[in-house]
């Protein structure tokens, strides 16, 4: 056995967050980091690891410099990782992204007993559908919002999370989970990990090493293979200020009352 | 599938909603889109179809044809009775190859977002996630621009055209889907403009529902269309569906919402209490910041914001909540927002309609004092 994680680097948009005058974001002047939920993938997938003795493997989607980013994940405990970059992938939106990331999964090879592991979503594009989507291309079955995993044999058993409770639900490998921050806590880089993270195998897939796969097509990756285009991007403006009330007393809140009153608020 | 040609537009027509669907009572949501749905169907001068899964869930398509539909496509079968990806999507991607929508709106639960993305990857089509906002209409597209961005009045009157594929096209026939990006820092509109049907989930608690119609209700037309499912194609299997027994707080109905945020962590208990007696007394719900769910402090069905709940409340009072620009995604949009905070320069300060600099834990008892008082001599 085997496993998979999908993981992508993405801008902290928790902090401080800048937008270019034409209403892009400012990239280069946020910092990045592994994006929240693909963290808790790679914990599932640690544990596994720890249990079974199984090899993980960390796979992204990025520009060059989202090496950093997979050395760290070695550094956590993966075995090895794939970047997989290229001019011919960029602007893809999710449905090309994942033939693309399929493609690259194809390459390493997925076996009968294999699993892969996503995140729930992505905090820069907040979308969820690069899994389900991965998962169709690779034709085996999904289940996504995971709190709980478990794996016997070729048998994997998912508490699958609903707004109102939650799904018991089973599969057979290979298949496809993706994760929610509460399924585990993640860890952290180990030292030894960090002194070891440089003298493992790093492997890079470009547009040539991937085209000869059915699901690469000029029509199905980058900006001419997504089926979706962005009309126009822009900032929500501000709300009109707002009445800041004098002191924080009694009067105060008389003051807040009345006005509520008048407004036919309360 | 491989048959299927999407490419050509003009063979397809009428706007679809999946209507959800859990133990045979339909959600919230479905209401919202149907409602939205018969307004762009109207645009585009088609008919607004409701399509419902399940297992003996025929009685349901005058509740969802009240709010709009034309016609309810039910597709039964026992395999239905519980959603599984596998079953769902090939009897939606099966329908939809047959029946050919142009357009396919799914709400965006924890069911429609594991649903669509495997629809539209069979269907190779453009899914565009989590929208807020639908137009086809320029006009009004154009008004939702002018009043919900920061853009120039020139840029939106040229917003009629994109490029596509190095080409020029013309958008006015397109379903143009706004939503979020970036934890709610920019927005982005998006259209599908080669491939059909476009598909686009949409977030619960956003879009009104439309007055329930019983003349609509009672003229529904039903089509039953056969469903081919053999369990022998399923690979998932559903093991038991547990409604979580503890009672959650319903967040997206509430009128009145008291929010606590990290302001309360010198006493959390004391907090929460102080925000559930002013919520009493203005006959409203508790809610809260992702840092109080973080810490452990609060349950998650509590959460407004981003990741939690999209809120719009007659009245939202944030109180310790220092406005996240995610926290602000989910509730800047109640009517009336009243803000208590110690730190003069919090962001929530910037959507409050009254702000009161202060400690919270002296604010909030005079301010239930006053409220009861205020009520009382009405």
């Amino acid at each position: 056995m085997k496993i998979i994680v999908c993981v992508k680097q993405v801008p902290d948009t928790s902090g401080k967050v800048a937008v270019n005058p034409d209403g892009t974001l400012d990239r280069a002047s946020m910092l990045t980091i592994i994006n929240p939920d693909d963290k808790n993938a790679i914990e599932a997938a640690l544990k596994l690891k720890d249990e079974t003795g199984c090899r993980v493997t960390a796979v992204t989607m990025g520009p060059p410099p989202a090496e950093g980013m997979l050395r760290e994940l070695i550094a956590m405990g993966c075995d090895d990782a794939v970047l997989i970059s290229g001019r011919e992938f960029g602007g893809s939106d999710t449905f090309a992204t994942s033939q693309i990331i399929a493609a690259g999964i194809n390459a390493i090879g997925l076996e009968e007993d294999d699993i892969v592991f996503c995140g729930r979503q992505a905090i820069d594009g907040d979308t969820a559908q690069v899994g389900p989507q991965i998962a169709e291309k690779l034709d085996i079955p999904q289940i996504s919002y995971a709190a709980d995993i478990k794996v016997e044999g070729k048998k994997v058993t998912v508490k699958r999370m609903l707004e109102d409770g939650y799904m018991t639900v089973e599969t057979q490998t290979p298949c496809l989970i993706t994760c929610i921050k509460e399924l585990n806590e993640p860890r952290y880089m180990s030292v030894a990990g960090i002194v070891g993270a440089y003298s493992k195998p790093m492997d890079v897939m470009d547009y040539p090493r991937l085209k000869d796969d059915p699901l690469i097509e000029v029509d199905t990756i980058g900006l001419a293979g997504s089926p979706t285009n962005i009309l126009t991007s822009f900032t929500p403006p501000q709300k009109g200020a707002g009445m800041m009330l004098e002191g924080a007393d009694k009067a105060t809140c008389e003051q807040l009352a009345g006005i509520l009153v008048k407004k036919h608020i309360i | 599938m491989s048959e299927f040609k999407n490419t050509v537009l003009e063979d397809f027509k009428n706007v679809w909603v999946f209507c959800e669907q859990r133990q045979g009572v339909l959600m919230p949501t479905d209401f919202e889109l149907i409602s939205e749905g018969r307004k762009l169907a109207d645009e585009l001068g088609v008919k607004l179809c409701g399509l419902l899964l399940g297992d003996k869930v025929e009685h349901l398509a005058k509740d969802l044809a009240g709010y709009g539909a034309d016609e309810i496509i039910v597709c039964e079968h026992p395999l239905l009775k519980d959603y599984t990806t596998d079953a769902y999507a090939k009897v939606i991607c099966d329908t939809v190859v047959e029946m050919k929508p142009e357009a396919l709106l799914v709400g965006a639960t924890n069911i429609g977002r594991d649903l669509a993305p495997r629809c539209a990857a069979r269907l190779h089509t453009g899914l565009c996630a989590d929208c807020t906002h639908l137009d086809v209409e320029m006009s009004t597209y154009k008004d939702f621009l002018r009043e919900n961005s920061t853009l120039p009045e020139a840029r939106i009157e040229n917003v009629g055209t994109a490029m596509v594929l190095g080409k020029p096209h013309d958008v006015s026939k397109d379903l143009k889907m706004t939503r979020p990006a970036f934890g709610g820092h920019l927005m982005a509109s998006i259209i599908c403009p080669r491939f059909r049907p476009c598909m686009a989930t949409v977030r619960p608690g956003v879009l009104k529902k439309a007055p329930f119609d019983q003349a609509r209700a009672d003229a529904v037309v039903i089509t039953k269309p056969e469903v081919k499912l053999c369990e022998c194609e399923l690979k998932t299997k559903v093991l038991e569906v547990v409604k979580e027994s503890r009672k959650l707080v319903d967040l997206t109905g509430a009128e009145v919402i008291v929010s606590v945020g990290r302001g309360i962590s010198k006493d959390v208990e004391g907090g929460i209490k102080l925000a559930h007696e002013l919520a009493d007394v203005l006959g409203g719900v508790v809610g809260s910041s992702r840092a109080c769910v973080d810490s452990g402090w609060i349950t998650a069905d509590h959460q407004v914001g981003q990741t939690g709940k999209t809120v719009r409340p007659r009245i939202y009072i944030a109180l310790g909540i220092s406005g996240a620009i995610q926290h602000k995604a989910g509730m800047s949009d109640s009517e009336c927002i009243i803000a208590v905070n110690k730190n003069d320069s919090a962001p929530i300060f910037e959507v409050a309609d009254y702000g009161i600099v202060g400690d919270l834990f002296k604010v909030v008892p005079l301010m239930i004092e006053e409220f009861k008082a205020a009520i009382a001599n009405k």
